[in-house]
């Protein structure tokens, strides 16, 4: 049986890991390859490294990153955050990347997507979409949740698998942080809506809205953060939880 | 010898490359056919459409058949499984090495109507015992992604489910094949790898 994917996030800025890191016994716990190997042993299912580098000159470091995470790890592994085009994209699947995460770009040059799903495959390619809700509908924003995008998640979702997508990945701006739970209902909506994967992001702070996520909100695959970085919320813990509840899940 | 990692331009083979090179295997990507004289075995990797495989031309075919007629283990990763069968629905018009007596179907979804693509971690089973899968637990996970696949055969090695059961692994003599990416397919994967390793390294004496 497919298993629910739990996809642990590392936002990397110079280098180093920037969310709240409280791991004990880890060495160097900001650092990525250290963490990448943790949740490895723990059993994540895969990874993605969150490129939140301001500007373009430390962005080469970026590469350097991927390479030392990619080096000991043979799990699926995504890349995002400032990808702006096709030579960005070949960097990092140069790097080590097995998926490349297109945000703002794709809203911008949505030919992007198709660009990148010809030469390396829709498997290859991620369209994230960061979404809140506006009414009845979901709206879209880019630039990190800052530029209102004038576009609807569903109809993105819809429009990003047509021109070439391969998954999607969907943050609730509304959720993220709070810890209060994953958006559901924009969840469902959205993986209602496609025929490829939906990860699910923004707003884990328990097991059970993991199992929430799953169910209610019909997504493949849940991405998060922080809530992994304590040792009460292990990967593992996360997986034996949904497994007692009957989610499918890779042990 | 070294082993061909055999580059189409099907997608990239970094992470391919770099399981291999972990496992400590010699691996090069030879430039034409003929360079597979050298070969210890041989691997057609692959993402993507299999429209991409039409650069395998004829005398690839050739020089492929003609090492599994020398002994040489033959390992088809992902398309590159795909590659062994006739051919794909995906791409009826190209032909495929056809070392399995069927063609690839597009996965329905079953009764449930799945999603399509087959994205992630599934489980295996082993219908028959298999030099691939030897020291592998039934059940293991490993890493899918996917819309076309083989039907169960005579040669499947592995099966797994996905509103339907489809050939997750073949093995016919030194003809192998693994729909999945052992190589994304954390310890369980490079266990797969190890073993094709071992199978290959127990040929070398007999192609001296």
């Amino acid at each position: 049986m497919l298993a629910k994917r739990i996809i642990a996030c590392l936002d990397v800025r110079d280098g180093q890991v920037v969310k709240g890191i409280n791991f004990e016994g880890l060495r160097s716990a900001g650092e990525p390859a250290a963490l990448a190997r943790r949740y490895n042993e723990e059993g994540i299912d895969e990874l993605v490294i969150l490129d939140v580098t301001a500007t373009l000159e430390k962005r080469r470091a970026m590469a350097n990153t991927v390479r030392s995470v990619a080096k000991e790890l043979f799990i699926p592994l995504c890349v995002g955050g400032g990808i702006r085009d096709a030579d960005d994209a070949a960097a990092v699947v140069e790097a080590g990347a097995d998926k490349v995460s297109l945000n703002t770009a794709a809203l911008t040059n949505p030919d992007l997507i198709t660009r990148l799903a010809s030469q390396y495959g829709s498997q290859a390619v991620i369209v994230a979409i960061d979404a809140k809700r506006a009414g009845d509908g979901y709206a879209v924003y880019a630039r990190s949740g800052t530029t209102a995008a004038s576009r609807d998640a569903v109809e993105w979702a819809r429009e990003a698998e047509d021109r070439g997508a391969g998954e999607i990945l969907l943050t609730s701006i509304d959720r993220d942080g709070t810890k209060i739970g994953f958006d559901c209902e924009m969840t469902a909506a959205v993986s209602r809506a496609v025929n490829i994967p939906v990860i699910a992001s923004g707003g884990a702070g328990s097991f059970d809205h993991f199992v929430d996520v799953f169910s209610e909100g019909r997504a493949d695959a849940a991405l998060a953060a922080s809530i992994f970085h304590y040792a009460e919320h292990s990967v593992s813990g996360l997986k034996r939880h949904l497994h007692d509840r009957g989610i499918p899940v890779r042990q | 010898m070294a082993i061909a990692l055999i580059d189409y331009g099907a997608g990239n083979l970094t992470s391919v490359r770099k399981a291999f090179h972990h496992l400590g295997a010699d691996i090069f990507t030879p430039g034409a056919p003929g360079d597979l004289a050298e070969a210890a075995a041989v691997i057609v990797p692959g993402v993507g459409h299999f429209s991409a495989t039409r650069t395998l031309t004829a005398n690839w075919h050739a020089a492929i058949r003609g090492g599994i007629a020398a002994g040489k283990p033959l390992l088809g990763i992902c398309v590159g499984m795909q590659w062994l069968y006739e051919g794909s629905v995906e791409a009826p018009e190209c032909p495929g090495l056809g070392a399995i007596k069927t063609r690839c179907q597009r996965l329905s979804g079953g009764i449930e109507r799945l999603k399509v693509p087959h994205v992630g971690w599934n489980t295996l089973r082993f219908p028959k015992t298999a030099a691939l899968f030897a020291g592998v637990a039934p059940d293991a996970s490993v890493y899918f992604t996917h819309s076309f696949a083989g039907p169960v055969t005579a040669e499947t090695a592995a099966i797994a489910e996905y509103g339907e059961p489809f050939a997750a692994a073949v093995e016919d003599g030194l003809v192998m094949g693994v729909q999945f990416h052992p190589e994304k397919s954390g310890e369980t994967g490079l266990a797969i790898l190890r073993n094709f390793l071992r199978l290959v390294a127990s040929r070398e004496p007999v192609l001296g």
